[in-house]
């Protein structure tokens, strides 16, 4: 819960561009935003699979790991072609700086406690990305490739929200 | 002087019964391409025999695998890969890595 907040606020920043016009975030900004956001679920199922034994909670963090890092190496090699050099900013950072305090508070957990924390968190974060995306970074993308490639994430995406919905209900 | 076990030809005769009279019709080849995390719908008249060509167009590794396990079949990102259709019914499948993302196969009996 806290960490869907966290994730919240730090969209604030590109959601706060629908407002003021002169915020909306630039295409070098979505492009980090984007890949930021996957580089979080990679070390957080990185993290899950150093930690949890559960299969279905493995499965899911090898899932995790491997389409992020797909997305991301389609990423770069999209800003590689377009000769955009992703560019950090607020979100991006406010999305680290989350991501590494549940890293810390998800560490400290084991077993059962750590898989329910885990999944929940998945399923806060994937549903604050999906929003970010659909509201904010798809929105506002200039380039016809770039919001291409953050539509399939955004399927992608939708698809691991499911999954981990469906694999938070089953352990009710 | 050869023995052959009663088994062995219990089954030659099986095989043997199993060959229809009549000339089967000519197996067809389907496409079921994968995109943006979804199956295209599966053709319908489709027969024993058959080859379903399925085909990964996205950047994602996937699998059509049966709910009944009786196939599955790992589709690595941009894979062509070709199932022979073994047996007549409906089989309900799904990729194993993204449970969302499902499909049905109706497949008939053979055509003659």
């Amino acid at each position: 819960m806290l960490k869907a907040l966290a994730i919240a606020t730090a969209f604030t920043f590109a959601a706060g561009g629908a407002c003021a016009q002169a915020a909306k975030p630039t295409d070098p900004q979505i492009a980090h935003i984007a890949y930021t956001a996957g580089v979080i679920d990679v070390a957080a199922g990185k993290q899950a699979l150093a930690r949890s034994k559960d299969k279905a909670v493995r499965d899911f963090a090898s899932e995790m790991v491997r389409d992020h890092t797909a997305v991301n190496d389609q990423a770069l090699a999209l800003v590689k072609k377009l000769g955009v050099t992703p560019q950090d900013n607020p979100t991006s950072q406010s999305l680290n700086k989350a991501a590494a305090d549940k890293l810390t508070s998800l560490a400290k957990l084991d077993g059962k406690a750590f898989d329910k924390a885990y999944i929940d968190n998945e399923v806060a974060y994937h549903k604050t990305v999906n929003g970010a995306l659909a509201t904010v970074l798809i929105p506002n993308a200039q380039n016809a490739e770039l919001k291409g490639l953050l539509e399939t994430g955004l399927k992608l995406f939708k698809e691991h929200q499911a999954h981990a919905e469906h694999l938070a209900a089953a352990r009710r | 002087m050869t023995v052959i076990p009663r088994w062995l030809g219990a089954l030659a005769g099986a095989a043997l019964l199993a060959v229809p009279a009549a000339p089967l019709a000519a197996p067809k080849t389907y496409q079921i391409a994968i995109q943006q995390m979804k199956f295209a719908p599966a053709p319908s008249g489709l027969k024993v025999g058959d080859t379903i060509e399925w085909v990964n167009d996205d950047i994602f590794l996937h699998s059509a695998t049966a709910r009944d396990k009786s196939f599955d079949v790992e589709l690595r990102p941009k894979a062509h890969v070709r199932l022979v259709l073994a047996r007549a019914g409906t089989v309900d499948f799904a990729c194993r890595y993204h449970p969302g993302m499902t499909g049905r196969l109706v497949v008939g009996k053979q055509a003659r």
